[in-house]
């Protein structure tokens, strides 16, 4: 068998794993708040099955780490131990140390490290005993002789559990020359007897040295449905045999071979159902396309109709496969939330809060490359939310709201975007403390005349931080800025709505999928572009009195009681034949994670569907630019990075 | 070569199972429970069955409890695969009308020793 073979296991018995341990915590966590029993036989069954596969795939380690925990649930669900706090506890830790072996095993890294000695060490001090070296126990030796003798008599029920006698005295033949002498004392009238029971008995002499473990070995699985004696045959000379090394039951280089070829690949768990719907058009696409084809011999006008039917059904397949293709990489966000409760848990416990999670739109699906970049923002706005948004019970009882606070997770579909919103009902943002910090960094002069939106904006300013102590929470270096940069990077934005005494909602919104975005088409010049709609807060035309040339030839306008850079995107790009007076032209208002600029192009073109080529790939990096995609009638148009784009305004404002 | 119906909650463990054992020229029918290898083995007659204990919807051991009821799996052999840890549920298998059983963790060389040694 070769190890090739098996690594594809390996691979999917990580995954189910990691799912085991997500619903190992989750129920654990489901325990602490007072659920069922039935959730310890969840637990149980999760840990089972990771020590049974661990062994078998090649990761004993993990299968005597698991094996611990196991042994504490078996004491908690055979009822001789209640589980409390510590236990609970105890068990978390667990299964962060396995995820972290897991995460090792991938690597290719040794697994144990001192994290998870030291709770296996904890665990096995909770049942009262050492942790074990992790050794297999040796082997007793049986006594060994020359010859033996069996007495083999079967219940009559024998043959119905699946076990042949004369499997077994073939198998007993495999040790040696065997001389077999049949027993039919217990044999019935031809009239009472059933031919699905067993009547024979055996007696059978083995003419050959052999272990009495290795005889017994043939019979282990019929010991309590048979009447069994082996003996020495006693003539012949019985001398005891050193005790032979004790077989190890898996060879442990061999084992770790198959983890060389373990590279991490990333693969995509499909639904059969997703399967079989796409496999479904393929098929009416190819019955489309031969209907078609019909028109390639010759073309008769009276079949007009039916051509454009053909291609109607054509274009409907095409958008269809399309969304099922996408719908492959779509899994559901509920993977992101379920690191929650244990987060919020944690967290609220350290800050002496008391917060109740509720998760919303778990089942809304997500494209798995923006699934697992989103994990690491929601966690931040998670923690900022607990450690600045919800306020202690003492205060919030001051504040006249419920001691416990709320915090909430929400994932919906709005058009062709996904919407992930952390809401809390805590104190809101503090505008003062946020002004005299952005004056403090030097990031503004003073606070007045700015509007409440354009306050909120500041905490998403680089290294910006209103917490007078850095906690070990929120404090990790990681700024509001890297979430929206996070964020950005996906395609997506980030906007904060918040009201003083009531809570804040994050609302982070992305495209379903990285490979196709909307866009509006802008001309400019002989040239189109393709702004992202996410990011278009809205378009307009200017009167040249509008504009403010400042000294250092920067342009900026007025929109909504602020002031914004323009960028003309044919300066930006060095596009000939482009408009150039304000007033012929348009804005297009986009904002990035470097704020709102104004982009100046010709005019809208339309709004489409923009597949999405990387340009990085095919030519290299263009600043400003985050793709190329093919238009209908065949040519190229640039896609405008918006988030490097604002960037861009940004210095212009500042020069 | 003999049809065999492999049963597991653990889709690495079934995988692995039915790799090993169509690698060796046997035909595996999968199921992810007790209550699916019941519809599989109304649906179908098979030479072999091997079973996982600890299962959601419905464990090994019941699996086996309700097959044994059927006139066809009289006398067919069911192999329970089980964990070192759970010698009594050896024995629960057992009296429920297991044939025998493979001790988790095994290797491929193993299970298809174990396999030859039940279909001769």
């Amino acid at each position: 068998m070769s190890t090739g073979g098996l690594a594809q296991f390996q691979q999917v018995f990580i995954e189910e794993s990691l799912e085991g341990l997500d619903t190992m915590e989750s129920s654990l966590l489901a325990l602490d708040e007072g659920g069922d029993g039935e959730l310890v036989h969840t637990i149980f069954r999760a840990a089972h099955s990771i020590k049974g596969g661990a062994a078998t795939f090649g990761f004993p380690e993990m299968a005597s780490f698991t094996h611990e925990a196991e042994s504490l649930l078996d004491e908690v669900r055979g009822g001789k131990r209640a589980i409390d706090k510590p236990i609970i506890e105890l068990l978390l830790r667990s299964v962060d140390c396995l995820r972290g072996m897991f995460d090792r095993a991938r690597a290719g890294q040794p697994l144990n490290d001192s994290a998870s000695d030291g709770v296996r060490g904890e665990l096995a001090a909770m049942m009262g005993r050492a942790a074990p070296a992790g050794t297999t126990p040796a082997r007793r030796a049986g006594d060994q002789a020359e010859a033996w003798i069996i007495r083999f008599h079967p219940h009559a029920g024998m043959l119905a559990g699946g076990n042949d006698p004369l499997r077994l005295i073939r198998e007993l033949a495999g040790l040696g020359e065997l001389a077999v002498e049949a027993d039919l004392a217990r044999l019935p009238a031809l009239a009472r007897l059933d031919p699905s029971e067993c009547h024979l008995g055996w007696s059978i002499e083995l003419k050959a040295p052999a272990r009495r473990e290795d005889i017994a070995a043939v019979f282990d699985w019929v010991v309590d449905e048979c009447d069994l004696s082996i003996e020495p045959k006693p003539s012949a000379a019985v001398t005891p045999a050193a005790a032979p090394a004790p077989a190890s039951l898996a060879d442990a280089a061999a084992a770790r071979g198959t983890r060389e070829a373990n590279a991490e690949s990333s693969s995509v768990r499909v639904a059969i159902d997703k399967i079989d719907g796409l496999i479904n058009l393929v098929g009416e696409l190819v019955i489309t396309q031969a209907m078609l084809d019909t028109f390639r011999e010759e073309f008769d006008p009276s079949r007009l109709a039916l051509l454009q039917q053909g291609l109607t059904q054509l274009a409907r397949h095409a958008r269809e496969l399309q969304e099922s293709v996408m719908g492959i990489r779509m899994l559901p966000i509920a993977s992101v939330f379920n690191r929650f409760p244990r987060l919020v848990r944690d967290l609220s416990q350290k800050l002496g809060k008391q917060v109740r999670l509720e998760l919303h739109g778990e089942q809304t699906e997500l494209d798995k490359t923006v699934l697992e970049k989103i994990g690491d923002p929601m966690v931040h706005l998670v923690r900022n939310a607990i450690d600045h948004g919800l306020e202690t019970p003492d205060r919030r009882r001051a504040a006249g709201k419920g001691e416990t606070g709320t915090l909430k997770l929400d994932a919906y579909h709005r058009g062709g975007y996904i919407v992930v919103e952390v809401s809390d009902d805590g104190a809101g943002l503090n505008r003062e403390a946020i002004v005299r910090k952005a004056v403090e960094r030097g990031l503004i002069s003073g606070g007045e005349g700015m509007s409440d939106e354009a306050v909120a904006e500041l905490i998403f300013q680089p290294g910006f931080s209103t917490a007078a102590v850095t906690t070990d929470l929120s404090g990790r270096g990681v700024g509001m800025d890297v979430v929206r940069r996070n964020v950005s990077d996906l395609g997506g934005t980030v906007t904060i709505r918040s009201k003083a005494g009531q809570g804040s909602v994050f609302t982070i919104t992305l495209p379903l999928t990285l490979a196709i975005i909307d866009g509006l088409t802008a001309a400019v010049g002989e040239e189109c572009y393709i702004v992202p709609l996410v990011s278009i807060v809205e378009s307009v035309q200017l009167k040249p009195e509008a504009l403010k040339t400042m000294p250092g030839g920067g342009e900026l306008f007025r929109f909504r009681g602020e002031y914004l850079p323009v960028l003309r995107l044919h300066e930006l790009f060095g596009c000939t034949g482009a408009k150039r007076a304000i007033e012929d032209g348009l804005l297009i208002v986009v904002e990035g994670d470097g704020g709102r600029v104004g982009l100046f192009v010709d005019g809208l073109v339309g709004q489409q569907q923009a597949v999405v080529k990387s340009l990085e790939a095919n030519y290299r990096r263009v600043q400003g630019v985050s793709g190329a995609t093919i238009l209908a009638d065949g040519s190229v148009a640039l896609i405008v990075d918006v988030a490097g784009v604002t960037r861009l305004g940004r210095r212009s404002k500042a020069a | 070569m003999a049809k065999i119906l492999a049963v597991d909650d653990s889709a690495s463990m079934r995988g692995m199972v039915a790799y090993t054992l169509r690698g060796a020229g046997h035909e595996v029918t999968e199921a992810e429970n007790g209550q699916l290898a019941l519809d599989a083995a109304s649906a179908n007659g098979f030479d072999l069955v091997l079973a996982d204990v600890n299962m959601p919807v419905m464990d090994g051991i019941s699996m086996v409890r309700e097959l044994r009821t059927r006139p066809s799996y009289k006398g067919v052999p069911i192999l329970m695969l089980t964990t070192e840890s759970h010698t009594d549920k050896k024995m629960e298998g057992k009296a429920a009308g297991a044939t025998g059983w493979l001790v988790k963790p095994f290797d491929p060389e193993q299970l298809l020793a174990t396999v030859k040694r039940v279909l001769g």
